[in-house]
């Protein structure tokens, strides 16, 4: 049971933070490029849905999975996206990605008058905390090196 | 707990459709099965307190949420006339009949708009396109594609054959038995398109036995599922 990265992305499709934890297979390509790819597939699975939803939909695409992986979606209404893959025991990580957003990112972020999430998060209580919070998770145990 | 009031039935679970996608991402196949039509009518007087704006041929809702009206919703029918894409069945501009103060009071009638097989095909690519992106994001060596996608009101499960030709159905999320419907469906497109003599690998299904038998298929797992999960 593991959590393997968390993606943060603002609105325009900026990542603002990325921090992996058991990541075992890397995109093969860079970073940047990988950033991009994760927002543009998100941005096209919101308007898949959307189009192909049979009724009106409230809270909109939740999560997928795959073979090996599960990837759990948040969106705040301010067009905050908060992304995290984790392994396919974790069934529902949305509670999760809300508490990370209100008691993480409002109270480190959004309260700190020098922390300005233009292009990524400064705050290294910010980072600190959240470590702290994804390592105490239930479902997270790390993987013996 | 809920008491249902007489002639109220309880939410069954449906499968609302089905899609073959080919191994270069065509749509082979479409199927609706269960297509829940949400619509509201409603009589306006001038002006009218709602925003609409032309999308993709068609006049939608883009301000104005109200009593079962929701943004995206789509212009269906005017006075109980059908409209045709972004006029009216006359040929006049939607938007141009409905500022006009002389055409009140209107009744329109709104909802979600109809997939238009073009739409249906592009939506198809699409995913087959996400489906490759998923494989490769994977944080986990070895991953496939993305075999199921879940949002608050349907689940999309894919299966991928060894062949690359994918099985997807999209239903109720509380409904079970998914995955060996998605088999029984590889089955039944192996006996009666693949067997079929007169059919081309990769081309439309169009074959009578195909269609039957798919629609068995769903009718079996859909029943299983109500039974299966209760309530």
């Amino acid at each position: 049971m593991t959590v393997h990265n968390l993606y943060i992305f603002d609105r325009n499709g900026s990542c603002l933070y990325y921090s992996e934890w058991n990541r075992r297979k890397q995109a093969g390509i860079s970073k940047d490029e990988e950033f991009k790819l994760m927002f543009g597939m998100l941005f096209s699975i919101r308007s898949f849905v959307s189009k192909m939803s049979p009724l009106d939909m409230k809270d909109g695409f939740l999560s997928f999975q795959t073979s090996k992986y599960r990837l759990h979606y948040y969106e705040t209404p301010s067009g905050l996206k908060f992304v995290m893959n984790t392994d396919l025991s974790v069934p529902n990580a949305r509670e999760t990605l809300q508490h990370i957003y209100s008691n993480l990112y409002v109270e480190y972020i959004v309260k700190n008058p020098l922390c300005v999430p233009a292009h990524s998060l400064d705050s290294e209580l910010f980072s600190s905390r959240l470590d702290a919070f994804i390592r105490a998770l239930p479902y997270f145990s790390p993987r013996a090196a | 707990m809920t008491l249902l009031s007489a002639g109220q039935d309880v939410a069954k679970m449906v499968i609302f459709s089905v899609y073959v996608v080919n191994k270069a991402g065509g749509l082979i196949y479409q199927y609706d099965n269960y297509v829940p039509r949400a619509e509201a009518e409603k009589t306006f007087s001038y002006p009218l307190d709602l925003v609409l704006k032309h999308h993709d041929e068609k006049v939608i809702v883009s301000f104005g949420q109200r009593d079962g009206i929701r943004v995206g919703h789509a212009v269906l029918s005017i006075n109980g006339v059908d409209v045709m894409g972004k006029s009216t069945a006359e040929g006049k501009d939607i938007l141009e009949y409905l500022k006009d103060p002389a055409n009140y009071p209107v009744s329109i009638r709104f909802g979600r708009a109809r997939l238009s097989s073009n739409e249906k095909l592009m939506l198809a690519s699409m995913f087959h396109s996400l489906f490759a992106i998923g494989s490769q994001l994977s944080p986990e060596v070895g991953s496939s594609g993305i075999e199921m996608l879940e949002t608050d009101v349907f689940k999309l499960h894919c299966f991928q054959t060894l062949t690359g030709i994918k099985f997807i159905v999209l239903a109720d999320p509380r409904q079970s038995g998914i995955d060996a419907l998605l088999r029984k469906i590889y089955e039944i497109y192996s006996d009666f398109a693949l067997k079929n003599p007169f059919y081309s690998l990769e081309m439309p299904i169009r074959c009578e036995l195909f269609d039957q038998n798919l629609k068995g298929a769903l009718e079996i797992a859909e029943k299983a599922g109500n039974f299966g999960a209760g309530s």
